[in-house]
């Protein structure tokens, strides 16, 4: 208890999942999108308590602000009111119950919240921050590299340097969902229009 | 104390648990894809998580300090996987305007019900 990392951790995960609930019980949708847009900015502040700091400003800008902004645009067409009905759905509550045993008691194993000697501390970060240390302000003695001699972000420069196939085909799946939207959203040119009217008198 | 130490596994899964009662329990398709954004911020947590060590700070590397870094390879992944969770929702959004405007509602079981009776029609004519 003496970490102040961990308590902010734990205070701010127990108010967000009380958003979550409360997102997730409401009728109203644009309540719900409202209460999921300030879960996102919890979260946003969650991040960057646990020092991942690139993933706090990405989850500020698309998970509260973007993510926010297309679900009331959405909203705009579908209609704010979701349809009155039961709450309790046993089906749901079984499977829910089911499958969050199984993966708590798989979570059993797994390293204690911040462990120096967690497999993934010990074996994996090491090598990338250090292949990162020479290519900090290395000066013209130091080792040459791509980056100017200076990317002191260990994010960025793993990102650059180690996934930069992902990275480019991350803006392809972007644009494939822009593309997406835009046929299925598009209003259909006359001549289509003219067809399906006459198929629909043909049937 | 070791409540708190495993306090974050516990909560990414009743995170996840929260998105998918919704994605079975409730018919509105928009809260259907709310709740699928839930589970996928369960993950997120999940990953963050691992990077966390003690004492450690953000993964900016500092000249002349020693410094304990977090790990920087779980933020690495889970911003591509943020970027990519709002792709899947605009799609899945703009079908759902689709849906709307096909069949005038976004509840799962109105329009299986209006599919069945259009099936039915069909089959008699």
């Amino acid at each position: 208890m003496s970490d102040p990392v961990l308590l902010i951790n734990v205070i701010l995960l127990m108010i967000a999942v009380g958003a979550a609930i409360a997102a997730m019980w409401t009728r109203d949708l644009l309540g719900a999108v409202m209460l999921m847009g300030i879960y996102s900015l919890l979260l946003a502040v969650e991040w960057a308590n646990l020092f991942a700091m690139d993933v706090s400003y990405t989850e500020a800008a698309v998970g509260a602000g973007a993510a926010t902004i297309l679900l009331l645009t959405a909203l705009t067409r579908t209609g704010t009111r979701e349809k009155a009905g039961p709450n309790f759905h046993p089906t749901a509550l079984l499977t829910v119950i089911v499958t969050g045993a199984m993966l708590i008691y798989g979570t059993a194993d797994m390293p204690r919240f911040g462990d120096p000697q967690a497999p993934a501390t010990v074996n994996v970060a090491p090598e990338y921050i250090a292949q990162n240390v020479g290519k900090v302000d290395a000066g013209e003695d130091g080792p040459e590299n791509d980056f100017g001699d200076h990317v002191p972000n260990a994010v960025t420069a793993v990102l650059a340097s180690y996934r930069g196939y992902d990275t480019m085909f991350e803006t392809a799946v972007i644009f494939t969902a822009g593309v997406c939207v835009i046929l299925i959203l598009r209003p259909l040119s006359p001549s289509a229009r003219r067809e399906t009217a006459q198929s629909q008198e043909g049937a | 104390m070791s409540l708190f130490a495993t306090f974050n596994s516990i909560a990414f899964v009743v995170i996840m648990m929260i998105g998918l009662y919704t994605l079975i329990a409730r018919q509105n398709l928009v809260k259907k894809t709310l709740g699928l954004g839930l589970f996928q911020t369960g993950i997120f947590l999940m990953y963050i998580t691992l990077g966390v060590r003690d004492g450690g700070s953000a993964p900016i590397l500092q000249e002349g300090t020693d410094l304990a870094y977090s790990n920087p390879l779980p933020h690495v992944l889970i911003l591509t996987a943020i970027v990519v969770s709002l792709s899947t929702m605009a799609v899945a959004l703009a079908l759902i305007i689709g849906v709307r405007e096909e069949y005038g509602t976004i509840e799962a079981d109105e329009i299986a019900t209006i599919d069945r009776a259009e099936a039915k029609e069909d089959h008699e004519a």
